[in-house]
């Protein structure tokens, strides 16, 4: 299958990575960062191209840009590993709807588009008669959606719980493990390079919230939005705090929560017995998924990284081929 | 409250009907077997609501029914949950917090544990809530979380057991 790429930050390196060094049958004929492009129906050279970034800072053509491979390349499936915009979904989303314009299928790690658009973007998928999946973007490694989708099928889904933010969860096990304050353990977040310069979308629980909205629509297909979750960050947090609940054998956690049934759509920090399942430590992820048929399921796995943002891409890439794609 | 009582044909019904005679509200009816040195004894549970000086009435009304209470449990309220609290707790009056969850006559905060920080930092403090069941404990949450909003604190409620 071909595929073309937009981004080639941790993800989009990742991905290529793993393209180049495993035999899954994927051929790379465009790339894209924010200053070049290249594209090649025959296949691009993955290590050159990888070199060459590393070394100048941009991959291929600067009189070509994202848009000339979203429109001309000849790809069967963009993948769109471009930054997240929450609050305009682009460049993402004009890409994307390019490429289902064009017939092609879309695998994405970008919250932005499928947050905002998710609804628009499906059934413009379904017109044309292509696949839009977007594994990647909630939960990182975790398949929560194929979970979902299909190991779960025919079940009705209740609630989900999750622990969706892996910068959270890591400052509040900091905090409770070494008694940090809450400034301490941003501080060692952002020296482990789990936070972003700018950690406010993570610890006022947006991001949390992004990916909760991600979800519920995926399950309930509400159309929910951002501003219908009621969120809480972790930010006001006291060491105090989680030693309080440590005196009881519980902890303080994140906790994105959908409940359609009794109107809950929210994120914030809340009180959990220590041996909760949903009580992760680190930087990992977890979701608990409850249905009628399969009772409760949760799911952990590492909610970020290059490798394991490529593992969910490459899982849709090749279930869109398996399902959708064979004999074109 | 829980009563205790023994099996015998008849005796629930006849324990049962002054219960709803003295404005009492049963929450649930369990039957355990007891392993006793005379061999196995089939006891019953009664949990149930009831204002605290009905108890006297309610008891004498059973016995005159030939109904022997075994014993009775002294927990008044059996639900239980733990709330975090953080902000200037004492500065927005915390003895107003803790009244108006407890003058709602079925919640109670039971145990409050606070620790303060250097001056003009917010506080921490945890609350133990005692409810008659989870319905009263979600109404007492809802009114903790309003008086929160009003007064600008945090409070971390407990994630419910799922399922
Ligand atoms: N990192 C993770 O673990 C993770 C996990 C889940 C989801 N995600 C999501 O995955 C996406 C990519 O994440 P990342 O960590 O790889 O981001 P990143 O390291 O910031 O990389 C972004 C890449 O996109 C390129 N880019 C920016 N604007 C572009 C444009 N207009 N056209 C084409 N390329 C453009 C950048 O180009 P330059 O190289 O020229 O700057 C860069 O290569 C984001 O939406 C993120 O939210 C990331």
């Amino acid at each position: 299958m071909k595929i073309a790429i937009l981004g080639m930050g941790a993800v989009g390196r990742g991905i290529l990575e793993m393209v180049d060094g495993k035999d899954l049958g994927l051929t790379v004929t465009g790339l894209a960062d924010s200053k070049s492009a290249l594209m090649d129906k025959d296949g691009i050279h993955i290590e050159e191209v990888l070199s060459a970034k590393q070394e100048r800072g941009y991959c291929g053509d600067k009189s070509l840009s994202a848009t000339d491979i979203v429109e001309r390349a000849d790809y069967d499936l963009l993948i769109e590993v471009t930054p997240t915009d929450a609050k305009t979904g682009e460049p993402a989303t004009g890409f994307i709807k390019k490429a289902i314009g064009r017939g092609k299928h879309v695998v994405t790690s970008n919250k932005g588009p499928i947050a905002l658009h998710y609804a628009e973007l499906q059934s413009q998928a379904r017109k044309h008669r292509v696949a839009v999946r977007y594994e990647a973007t909630v939960g990182g490694a975790i398949p929560v959606m194929h979970t979902l989708q299909h190991g779960l099928a025919g079940n009705r889904v209740i609630a989900i719980f999750g622990i969706l933010n892996g910068t959270c969860n890591f400052i509040l096990t900091r905090m409770a493990a070494e008694g940090l304050t809450y400034d301490q353990a941003l501080l060692e977040a952002r020296e482990m390079g789990y936070a972003e310069a700018d950690p406010t979308y993570d610890v006022k629980g947006i991001d949390a919230a992004i990916k909760l909205v991600i979800l519920s629509n995926t399950i309930w297909k509400r159309n929910v939005k951002l501003n219908d979750v009621e969120i809480t960050g972790i930010d006001m947090l006291t060491t105090d705090a989680l030693r309080l609940a440590e005196e009881q054998h519980c902890t303080i956690r994140l906790i994105a929560e959908a409940v359609p049934e009794r109107g809950i759509l929210r994120v914030a920090p809340r009180v959990l017995p220590k041996n909760h399942p949903l009580v992760v430590n680190g930087s990992l992820n977890a979701i608990t998924i409850e249905t009628d048929m399969a009772g409760e399921i949760t799911l952990i796995g590492k909610g970020a990284g290059s490798r394991e943002t490529a593992s969910a891409i490459i899982g849709d890439v090749l279930f869109i081929r398996d399902a959708h794609a064979r004999g074109h | 409250m829980k009563l205790e009582m023994k099996d015998t044909p008849g005796q629930l019904v006849a324990a049962l009907k002054p219960i709803s005679d003295v404005g009492g509200n049963i929450i649930a009816v369990i039957h355990q077997r007891e392993e006793k040195t005379d061999g196995d004894v089939l006891a019953v549970q009664i949990v149930l609501e009831l204002q605290e000086q009905r108890l006297g009435e309610l008891l004498s009304l059973i016995k005159g029914q030939g109904v022997n209470v075994v014993r009775i449990g002294k927990e008044r309220l059996l639900y239980k949950q733990t709330v975090i609290m953080i902000g200037h707790i004492m500065h927005t009056d915390l003895g107003d917090t803790v009244d108006r969850i407890d003058c709602t006559g079925y919640a109670e905060v039971t145990e409050l544990t606070m620790v303060m920080p250097a001056i003009s930092e917010p506080s921490s403090a945890r609350l133990v809530i005692r409810a008659v069941n989870k319905e009263d404990m979600e109404q007492a949450l809802g009114i903790l979380r309003g008086v929160a909003k009003e007064k600008n604190l945090l409070i971390i409620e407990p994630l419910e057991e799922i399922g």
